[in-house]
Order: structure tokens, then C-alpha cells, then sequence
């Protein structure tokens, strides 16, 4: 396997009576953008967290070029990642922000303000963090994220508070990533952010991979997206209101 | 290979610490935290030293009282110094040997109400253990002079000494008329040696002693002094000779007693800090010369009544190390109240090198505070005492460099240590509430609150030995004196351990808090 990748196998956690990951096992490959796809607590952040290091599998493995994120040197130059834009100290500027992590991967105080400007955050950088709007915090991490220019990127719910325009320019951004051969892992909660932008989708719940193909495949007879999402996740969300459809059942 | 995966790891520790430097320096409330503990210290220094005013009365009625402090002479050795004796002398020129029998040796001890002026109107009879009485070669009677002397005493049996601090042990047991002591002393160009016989034929050498510019001509005489006791009573011993004989070397006659000696009474003034029983004197009995004397001829402890360089420093300290604790354990928790964590470890994944990171930029931080803080302090503070009238006890440039560095220490000790409880806890206000009670509750429950000076006696020695307290043992700055009985506890300004011990006491406190984060942040989820 090439660097850039993503390669999880067989992936078990548990938090106390819950199972949070049942096996979860998926790919994501060079120059694609796999849509990571699943109702809330399905795990689609647990297997994440896992991904990067900061949550340990009960069992299985997940490994990013190759190797355990752990053992990375610098591991920001091998993949970026953005879990929660709001994770950020309120009177620290973004620019300030950046720069720490950059300190972090030995790479130079010119490279905050290039990836600033790549994230189009401009003369905001040097604002307080504190009163960032969520659309302004997600382009932070993004910026974060790409500070190592790195050929894996992992982005939980990157849509997240963004405005029509931050979407539109989100998706070219991440198709244009996946253009330059890196391997992006994006979820989401809902399947109608993806098309036009992912290639590859892995869809779970309850801790299981549901589906995991080209979103196209997963487009059965004319069914509309939200059909096919439903359909799919049906037996594994834990609780759904009466008044909506059953479908799959 | 070894070496370059150990070269990796400092690089990587580096790294780490760059960005936590970073982190810390792009808050501005903790920027301003740390310059406002450095200004608290140096403000709170200035306010103690300024509310401290010595003055003391010279005569007892009519009442006369001077702002200032009594005079405490610095001995030969550099500290400061008893020096208040009684002394019959003659002078010698080059060199010669001084011979002498003491056949009783005998005094009296204050026994009125410890508040009062000590008189000869209230005493029972004894000597204290170091009372003195014996032979002495002195470059002048003015006090600190250089001198040696060979001595009986009180309860240390015969003693060689010279300079305040020299000491080496001749025959043992108390003179009496059935003990007596044969003393001898023998000066040769610069060296001084002390001999003792019991009967006057036999001579044992006790020790020599190289007086380092000592001039040709010097006293030579007999003399008597007697110190306070342990309990802090004046005393006064009265010390018989005979047999007397100083024979200068070559040609020159023999003095024995019925030459001239002259008496000096050293040390004794009303100005003179040491507290002397009584006026000391000489008489003649025929070929026997008393000499009774008072006073001491020994390093100056606490009895000098002195204030040191870090007296003022304490309050202040704890003050910025309260900062410092917050500003530690704020550092550890934010990581955890914004979910930051997530990307600090994503950044570095060796859970440990965060850590290390972390505590190399509060320690550096803490460190930096305490003592630049404490290096403006101590010399500011000590001026304005000094202005007050108080005597600021000795210190050597090496020993002030230690309380600042120690103040350093202290700071950036406790900051760490609740670093590691920040990490544990996760929660600022439990942080900060455990490393103030661990860290600073003890020092505050010290002599003031187990007891009055000198009081809580062991509850207080525990308190400063075992638990993070100890780490103040930074500030001690008195010196200690095998020599003289006295009391070196707490109330009198003296901790149970050693500067450098009672860091490591702190040291282990600090270690342990740390490894338990270590442990805990490596093995937790994110």
C-alpha cells in the first residue's frame, strides 16, 4: 500500500455496557474522497479518535500510510486531520493557533500564513479565536489541518455551520485534494452533502459497517438519497419517532 | 542507532516544547499573571521589610532608647560573632609559650524571670556547658579579632580553639582542686599550639592553629567567659589560675603572676549585643590570679537577634507560587475545558513529551518569576531594614544566590506539581484547590498557628521535614554553631533541614504528582 492511505481492520471499542465499534473494518484509498456516512453515535468520530491515536481499539487495528499514527514523527505532515472546530482557547488568535502546531511539526511560521490564505480566513487570523463564527472555525481547522501539506486528510463533519457559500467552496476544496492524489476521509450525518464530492462511500451504524462502495452502487432504482440513507440505517439507529416511514423492515 | 533514536527524542521534546511555549505566551492573561506573581512578590517583600523597626535601650532607668540595632562584630572567619570575654594580658613580642594551672572553675546562672535584665541579684550557682576559661593568644582585644586559645570548660572537658568556629577536644571531665588542668599555648611565627597536662609534666598536644597575618607583637593573657545557657540564661564564671608563666622565646625573663597584667573587659558594653551577667574582673590571691568573665567567644546564632536576607521574602512567595499554581493548573485544564486535547495530541502523540513539554514551560516560567522576582527583592528589602535601624545577618554572595535560585525552585516546583494534578483532574477549580492545600497549607500551619516561637515543637519540625513545607528549608539562612547551646527550632528562625534536603523532600512530592499525570494521560482516552 501507497502512503496515502487509510486502512482500518476489524475495529472493536467498548465504553462501559455500549459497543461502540462491532468490527469495523474499511479503506480509503490515494486520490479519492471516501464519505464516512452514519446516524449520531454510530462511531463514525469514535473510529476516528481511533485512526488518530487519541482513542485505543479494544481490538483491530487502523493504520494511516502504513503504519500506527502513534509511531509518526511528525504525524501532522502525514495527515491532517479536523475533529472539532470549536476546539479552539477562546483569547488565543487563529494565527496564534497555527502557529503552536506548526511549532509542533518543526515547520516554518510562513507556512501559517499560506495555509490561512489557502482557507481564504484573510486578516481574520489575527482576531481572537473566541469570536470566530462556527463557518470561521471550521475554515481554522481546515487550515490546521493542511498546515503539514499532508497526503491523508481525516475532517469529522467539516459542513458543519457553514454557510451555502463556505459549502460550495468546501467541496471544490476537497475534490481538489483528492485531485492531487491525497486520500480524504470525510464524514457526515447526512448522506446529501456527498454527492458531488465523495467517490467512495462507507456507510455504518451501531457500530457496524453498513454499506461500503461508490456512491453510485448504493443509488438502487430512483430511490432519492434520503431513501437510500434510511433504508440503509434503519435497524441500526437506536431510536426513531413512529411517525416516520419503516422503511426497510 | 540508539543514538539517533535518542537524538529523535530530544528533537521531538523540542518541538513539543515550542509549541506549549507558543501555546503560553499567545494568552495574554497568562503573560500578565506571571509579571503580576513577580510584582506581588517584590511589593510584598517591600511591605514586610517596611513594617520591621529595631531599637534598644542602653540603659535600664532612666530609660534610654536608640533606633538601631546593638553591635554584632564579624569574626575573623567572616560570620558574625559572639565576641565578649574577660581577659588578663600582657603583651608579647615574637615568639614565646604561656603556661598556667586552673585549679577550680566555678559560676553563677540567672535564675529571675526571663523578661528582665539579667543581675547578680537573682542567681544560682553553676556553669553553662560551654562556660571557658583557659590561656589566649589574640591579635588585639578589639572584638572579631583573630585568636587562638586553649581552654577548660563548663561540660566539654579541655578544648583547642581559634577563630569562633575551630574546635578540637583535649583531656575530658570537669576541673576541680583534685582535677586540676595544666593549659599551655606556644606561638611560633604564624602558628598557635594549644597543649594540655593534668599534672604539669606530661603534655599532650591538642591542635595547632595557623592565624594567617598575625602580627609580631600580641596579647597573651588568661581569660574567662561564660554563655547563655540552652534555656537562654545570662551566667557568669569565675576561673582560678596558677603556676603562671609566659616566657618569650630567647633571652627575655619569665612573667608570672606577680608581673603586671592588664584587664580588659571585651565585648561587655551596652551597645554589645551578647546579654552578660554582671561585670567581670580580676583578683590576686598570691601566686594565684580569678579572672571572672561573661559573655561568649563563639559564632553569633539567633541570639543576635538578627533578621536574614529572606525574612522579608516569604509572604510574597507564597503569594506568586498561589499564582503560579493557578496559572499551571489553568495551562493543564484549558486543554481539556475547550476539548483542545484533541489536537495537541494529535500533534503529539507521545502523551509523555506533551507532558515533559508542558512542565519544562510552567517550571521555566514559575522558575524565571520566583527569581527575578526574589533578585530584585532581597536587596531592596534588605536596604529598606537596614534603613529601620535592623541588623541583616551576614550572608556570603553564594548563600544569597541560593535563596534566589531557591525561590525559583519553589515557584516552579509547586507550578509543575499541579501541572500533574491539572492533567489528572481535568478541572481548574479542584486543581488549583488540591495544589494550594498540598502545596501551601502546610507553610501556613506553621509556627504561627501550632505555637508560639519556639513552641509546637514537634509538630512543626514534622510539618517542615516530611511534607511539602520542607521545600521552604530554601530560605534558611542562619547558621548553626556545634559550639553553642542553643535552641535551633523554627520560632527561632531555624528549619529542621538542610536547604538542599528539604527541596528534595519537595522534589519528591512534585515527582510523584507528575508520574501519577504521566501515567493517567497515557493511559486515558484523549
Amino acid at each position: 500500500m501507497s502512503d496515502t492511505t487509510i486502512e482500518v481492520d476489524g475495529l472493536y471499542k467498548r465504553f462501559g455496557h455500549t459497543l461502540a465499534l462491532d468490527g469495523v473494518s474499511f479503506t480509503v484509498a490515494a486520490g479519492t474522497v471516501t464519505g464516512f456516512v452514519g446516524p449520531n453515535g454510530a462511531g463514525k468520530s469514535t473510529t476516528m479518535r481511533i485512526i488518530l491515536g487519541l482513542d485505543s481499539a479494544d481490538r483491530g487495528t487502523a493504520l494511516v500510510g502504513g503504519r500506527p499514527y502513534a509511531g509518526l514523527t511528525h504525524p501532522m505532515r502525514q495527515v491532517g486531520s479536523l475533529l472539532d472546530a470549536a476546539a479552539l482557547q477562546p483569547s488565543r488568535s487563529g494565527r496564534n493557533h497555527l502557529l503552536w502546531i506548526a511549532r509542533s511539526q518543526r515547520l516554518p511560521a510562513s507556512r501559517v500564513d499560506e495555509v490561512a490564505a489557502l482557507v481564504g480566513l484573510g486578516g481574520a487570523a489575527r482576531r481572537k479565536a473566541g469570536g470566530y463564527s462556527l463557518g470561521m472555525r471550521q475554515r481554522l481547522g481546515i487550515a490546521a489541518a493542511m498546515l503539514g501539506d499532508p497526503p491523508v486528510l481525516i475532517m469529522d463533519e467539516p459542513f458543519n455551520g457553514m454557510d451555502p457559500e463556505g459549502i460550495i467552496w468546501m467541496r471544490a476544496f476537497l475534490r481538489e485534494l483528492a485531485a492531487e492524489g491525497r486520500a480524504v476521509l470525510v464524514s457526515s450525518h447526512l448522506l446529501s452533502e456527498l454527492p458531488g464530492v465523495a467517490d467512495h462511500v462507507v456507510v455504518i451504524g451501531r457500530g457496524r459497517v453498513l454499506a461500503d462502495g461508490p456512491l453510485p452502487d448504493l443509488i438502487t432504482g430512483g430511490e432519492s438519497l434520503e431513501d437510500v440513507y434510511l433504508r440503509l440505517t434503519a435497524s441500526a439507529v437506536e431510536y426513531r419517532s413512529s411517525a416516520e416511514p419503516e422503511t426497510g423492515r | 542507532m540508539t543514538a539517533l533514536l535518542a537524538s529523535r527524542g530530544r528533537s521531538g521534546l523540542r518541538d513539543a516544547t515550542r509549541a506549549e511555549w507558543t501555546k503560553f505566551r499567545t494568552v495574554r492573561g497568562w503573560r500578565v499573571a506571571l509579571a503580576l506573581a513577580a510584582g506581588l512578590l517584590v511589593l510584598f517583600s517591600y511591605l514586610q521589610a517596611h513594617g520591621k523597626h529595631t531599637g534598644y535601650c542602653t540603659t535600664p532607668s532612666p530609660t534610654s532608647c536608640v533606633g538601631g540595632h546593638p553591635y554584632v562584630p564579624d569574626g575573623a572567619g567572616g560570620g558574625a560573632v559572639a565576641d565578649a570575654y574577660e581577659l588578663a594580658s600582657r603583651s608579647l613580642a615574637g615568639d614565646g609559650t604561656i603556661t598556667a594551672r586552673i585549679t577550680s572553675f566555678s559560676g553563677r546562672i540567672w535564675a529571675g524571670p526571663s523578661n528582665e535584665a539579667p543581675s547578680l541579684a537573682h542567681t544560682r550557682p553553676g556553669l553553662a556547658a560551654w562556660s571557658k576559661a583557659g590561656l589566649m593568644v589574640t591579635s588585639s582585644t578589639r572584638q572579631g579579632a583573630a585568636y587562638a586559645a586553649v581552654m577548660a570548660t563548663g561540660a566539654h572537658g579541655v578544648r583547642f580553639q581559634y577563630d569562633y568556629t575551630h574546635d578540637a577536644p583535649g583531656l575530658a571531665g570537669a576541673v576541680s582542686p583534685v582535677a586540676a588542668r595544666w593549659l599551655r599555648l606556644t606561638r611560633t611565627g604564624d602558628t598557635i599550639t594549644g597543649y594540655d597536662s593534668s599534672d604539669g609534666t606530661t603534655w599532650h598536644r591538642i591542635g595547632s592553629a595557623r592565624l594567617v597575618g598575625l602580627p609580631s607583637t600580641v596579647r597573651v593573657g588568661l581569660f574567662t567567659t561564660s554563655p547563655n545557657t540552652y534555656g537562654g540564661q545570662a551566667t557568669r564564671a569565675t576561673a582560678a589560675f596558677d603556676h603562671i608563666a609566659l616566657r618569650p622565646s630567647g633571652d627575655g625573663p619569665s612573667a608570672g603572676a606577680a608581673a603586671t597584667w592588664r584587664a580588659t573587659s571585651t565585648g561587655i558594653g551596652p551597645r554589645d549585643f551578647y546579654t552578660a551577667l554582671g561585670r567581670g574582673g580580676e583578683r590576686r590571691h598570691g601566686e594565684t590570679i580569678l579572672v571572672t568573665g561573661s559573655g561568649d567567644i563563639a559564632l553569633a546564632v539567633a541570639d543576635a537577634g538578627p533578621d536574614t536576607a529572606s525574612d522579608s521574602l516569604l509572604f510574597g512567595l507564597v503569594v506568586a507560587m498561589i499564582v503560579l499554581i493557578v496559572v499551571a493548573a489553568m495551562f493543564a485544564t484549558s486543554e481539556y475545558r475547550r476539548g483542545l486535547i484533541l489536537t495537541t495530541l494529535a500533534a503529539t502523540p507521545r502523551r509523555g513529551r506533551v507532558l515533559a513539554a508542558k512542565a519544562v514551560v510552567i517550571g521555566a516560567c514559575g522558575f524565571a518569576v520566583g527569581a527575578v522576582a526574589s533578585a530584585v527583592a532581597v536587596p531592596f528589602a534588605e536596604h529598606v531594614m537596614r534603613a529601620n535601624g535592623n541588623y541583616i545577618y551576614p550572608a556570603g554572595p553564594l548563600t544569597v544566590m541560593r535563596v534566589i535560585a531557591g525561590c525559583g525552585l519553589l515557584v516552579a516546583l509547586s507550578a509543575v506539581a499541579v501541572l500533574g494534578l491539572g492533567t489528572i483532574l481535568r478541572r481548574s477549580p479542584v486543581a488549583i484547590l488540591a495544589g494550594v492545600v498540598v502545596f501551601i497549607l502546610p507553610a501556613f500551619t506553621g509556627p504561627g498557628v501550632l505555637g508560639g516561637p519556639g513552641g509546637g515543637g514537634s509538630a512543626v519540625r514534622w510539618l517542615y521535614t516530611v511534607t511539602p513545607a520542607a521545600g521552604f528549608s530554601v530560605l534558611g539562612l542562619l547558621p548553626r554553631s556545634p559550639l553553642v547551646s542553643f535552641p535551633y527550632t523554627m520560632g527561632n528562625g531555624y528549619y529542621p533541614l538542610p536547604p538542599w534536603a528539604g527541596l528534595l523532600v519537595l522534589c519528591a512530592y512534585v515527582g510523584t504528582a507528575l508520574a501519577a499525570a504521566m501515567m493517567v494521560l497515557r493511559r486515558r482516552d484523549a
